[in-house]
């Protein structure tokens, strides 16, 4: 019995990323109550928690290029400059050092912005004001001055889009205190990250993914509430599994799950997590998979050095779960180089769902 | 009774030569306050105009009680950036410090013409503003001194000093301006008629993010006054050197500015107060450049001479000190008496001493302090040391 629900469980948290929108109700059945799930894009789910922030509190708005009348570059903010008026959703020029200094500013003086950057490449021109000015003046006002402001967009590879728009920043951020960085996988990590991170009194970077924006993914009544909230600094444990820890965010997170579904066939069961939040990193629910699977595998789109997955790797040496490890921790990474624009070449740029297999395979010696 | 006692010990202490003292004089040495008018009209300079039709009043009234304080204000500005340049020189005082003096008359006069409750923020150079903008003297030498007692508790430093609806004290040059147009920007989202003076300097006047800010103000017409403070020298840079164009207050373009005399207190108040109901008004930014001066280098290790003369910085010292123009307009006018101001200064000096005593008294922070402030709002948490076994509690 227990097995069966578990089955249902791992079907219920797989099945919809392989894209084929099945919908599910496993509720109706077993509980005989309602059916309240639906299939969600991350895309809507994340315009439903701009929408839902923007009614709960008026010192809430949202500024960035084209958020406004064009619906947002994305269609994230689709329908809300129409609801809210040019007051709450701006439009700003081509100017991101200046409109993330005006976000942060309006910020300390006690508004709530949401600062989108178009991607998270563009932020580099701002990214003084993201560190210098969010980050650091709660610290050096002694607690004076907190700095409530959220700044989101798309991160990491997109699809074809070249060099300079395929970087993630995850480490970039990742590495400053001051900061909090969220990384969503699925929609409810979408929908209730962004309205923990607005309502969040520090500024925090919410680093989405342009392909995740239209992948459908079932939402549960709890997430749909308006209230519904993902803790910031708590990864979810997306299956559970003996053999292997494969620790992830964001799109590759899918890939692990993926990859697992491959590997259950051969009888090996991954662990697979979700980080959901980069910093501060939850490495005790980390720590507690290792010492369950004694194997660790990090996977992620960003390049290798210095990145995610070494900062893992360090934490887990310098922990408990260190002496459970069976073999060293193994990262998969981007490639270290810029992002090419040929198909083939940018496939092979980021970890497929047949390297992580080879390596959970080559870590398990088998 | 006390002001008669005054006068006979005063003229005692004269001894012979009271009598030979004109009269006006022994009526001011017993501090009779019905012998100083109580207020005058003073002319000040024009200011230039940038896409204005007409500016600032050429014309300001000055009340005694307004001049004894601004001359207080500026005093004490003026004696505990000494201060700290001692304090520096005996290595009590660490890492950057910009001094002030010479400039007292920008953030008094800015002062004088706004209202506490709207906002400024400032570039580095930000111990006089920390000052006018609320912060005590004791709490800023505290500050720079490292001490727990500073504003800060003493995890600022020189360039990171808070008050309220002061936004510091901001150490990237430029990054403040943006900043402030954000702050307007609350100013006009609340509605409450604040405005927010955003400052830099002519050095920052280059900065590409400045011309972003200027034409978001502009276009979503927010109440904010940009003030460039032009001190002729970005660090060891003439301004020649490094502007194409020197006209600070042409440069917002389409935004209307003025260029005002920096070191006549009443000139930086009436111009600021003519921007301020620009910007109330809801008309959008405006621009004020005020052409100010500093007697020390750009921070404490710099000299300050190798790219200016001795001689122009005791040009400036002897013909246009903001302090003393306004202490020669006070007596030459009766507003006040040499010997008021005197005392003023023997006031101010005895604050400046017991700060300085404090702050270099005052015990540093503990070192549990070392992980606090990294979020607000947050359940305690740990924050690593310098090695895995070293672990901070953070509180917000």
């Amino acid at each position: 019995m227990a097995a069966a629900a578990g089955a249902l469980r791992r079907l219920v948290r797989c099945g919809p990323q392989q894209g084929l929108g099945r919908l599910l109700q496993p509720r109706s059945g077993i509980h005989g109550s309602a059916p309240a799930a639906v299939q969600v894009t991350v895309r809507d789910a994340l315009n439903q928690a701009l929408d839902e922030e923007l009614e709960r509190d008026e010192k809430v708005f949202l500024l960035g290029e084209e958020v406004a009348q064009y619906d947002g570059a994305y269609k994230i903010s689709r329908g809300l400059w129409k609801k809210y008026g040019d007051k709450r959703i701006i439009d700003t020029p081509i100017s991101e050092m200046g409109f993330t200094g005006i976000a942060v500013g309006a910020a300390m003086a006690g508004l709530r912005p949401i600062c989108e950057f178009m991607t998270f490449n563009f932020s580099m021109q701002a990214i003084d004001q993201v560190i210098n000015s969010a980050g650091k003046t709660l610290y050096m006002s002694a607690g004076m001055v907190p700095v409530p402001v959220v700044f989101r967009g798309p991160n990491g590879a997109s699809a074809g889009v070249g060099a300079q728009h395929s970087q993630c920043f995850a480490a970039w951020y990742g590495h400053c205190p001051g900061l909090k960085v969220v990384s969503p996988w699925s929609s409810e990590d979408a929908k209730g990250l962004l309205k923990a991170s607005v309502r969040d009194d520090n500024p925090v970077v919410m680093l989405e993914n342009e392909l995740m924006y239209g992948v459908p993914f079932e939402m549960s009544e709890e997430a749909q509430s308006k209230d519904f909230l993902v803790p910031i600094g708590k990864a979810k444990i997306e299956r559970q599994g003996t053999h292997v820890t494969l620790v992830s965010h964001s799109r590759s997170v899918g890939h692990c799950l993926e990859a697992a579904a491959v590997l259950v066939k051969e009888g090996v069961e991954c662990e697979v997590v979700n980080l959901r939040t980069i910093r501060p990193m939850d490495v005790e629910s980390i720590e507690a998979s290792v010492v369950k699977t004694n194997h660790l595998i990090t996977v992620e789109g960003g390049w290798p050095q210095f990145g995610v997955g070494a900062e893992i790797c360090a934490r887990i040496m310098e922990g408990p779960a260190f002496n459970y490890l069976d073999a060293p921790a193994v990262r998969l990474t981007g490639a270290d180089v810029p992002m090419p624009y040929a198909k083939v070449l940018e496939e092979n740029c980021l970890p497929q769902v047949k390297d992580i297999i080879f390596a959970v395979k080559k870590t398990l010696n088998i | 009774m006390r002001k008669m006692l005054l006068a006979a010990l005063s003229r005692v202490l004269q001894g012979p030569a009271a009598a030979a003292r004109p009269v006006s004089r022994v009526v001011v040495a017993s501090r009779n306050y019905a012998d100083f008018t109580s207020e005058a009209t003073f002319d000040i300079k024009k200011c230039d105009l940038h896409r204005l039709e007409e500016g600032p009043p050429v014309t300001a009234v000055l009340t005694r009680e307004e001049g004894l304080h601004y001359y207080r204000t500026m005093q004490t500005i003026r004696r505990m950036e000494l201060k700290s340049d001692q304090l520096y020189k005996q290595k009590i005082i660490r890492g950057f410090c910009h001094l002030y003096d010479g400039q007292e008359a920008c953030c008094v006069g800015l002062e004088a013409a706004i209202k506490p409750t709207d906002h400024l923020i400032t570039a580095y150079r930000a111990h006089g503003y920390a000052y006018t903008r609320g912060t005590s003297v004791r709490e800023i030498l505290a500050e720079l001194t490292g001490r727990k007692g500073g504003c800060a508790k003493g995890k600022g430093g020189s360039m990171h000093m808070y008050a309220q609806n002061f936004y510091g004290g901001n150490g990237i040059v430029g990054a403040q301006v943006p900043l402030g147009a954000g702050i307007a920007l609350a100013c006009k989202y609340f509605g409450k008629d604040e405005i927010c003076l955003t400052l830099y300097g002519d050095g920052a006047a280059n900065q590409g993010q400045i011309f972003e800010t200027y034409n978001m103000a502009a276009l979503w017409k927010l109440p904010c006054i940009f003030i460039c403070e032009n001190n002729r020298y970005g660090m060891g840079t003439s301004v020649e050197r490094a502007a194409a164009s020197t006209d600070y207050y042409k440069r917002g373009d389409y935004i209307p500015g003025i260029r005002v005399d920096g070191m006549d207190i009443l000139c930086v108040r009436e111009a600021t107060k003519f921007a301020a109901e620009h910007c109330r008004s809801g008309k959008g930014p405006m621009l004020m450049e005020l052409q100010t001066y500093r007697y020390h280098g750009h921070s404490m290790s710099d000299p300050g001479i190798s790219y200016r003369t001795r001689e122009e910085i005791q040009e400036v010292r002897s013909k246009s000190d903001p302090i003393t123009l306004l202490k020669d307009r006070m007596v030459n006018n009766s507003l006040s008496s040499v010997e008021e101001l005197k005392e003023i200064d023997v006031e101010v000096r005895k604050e400046i001493e017991e700060a300085a005593q404090f702050a270099t008294t005052d015990p540093e922070p503990p070192l549990e302090e070392l992980g606090n402030h990294i979020y607000k709002n947050e359940p305690p948490f740990e924050v690593r040391g310098p090695s895995q076994w070293i672990k901070y509690k953070s509180v917000g």
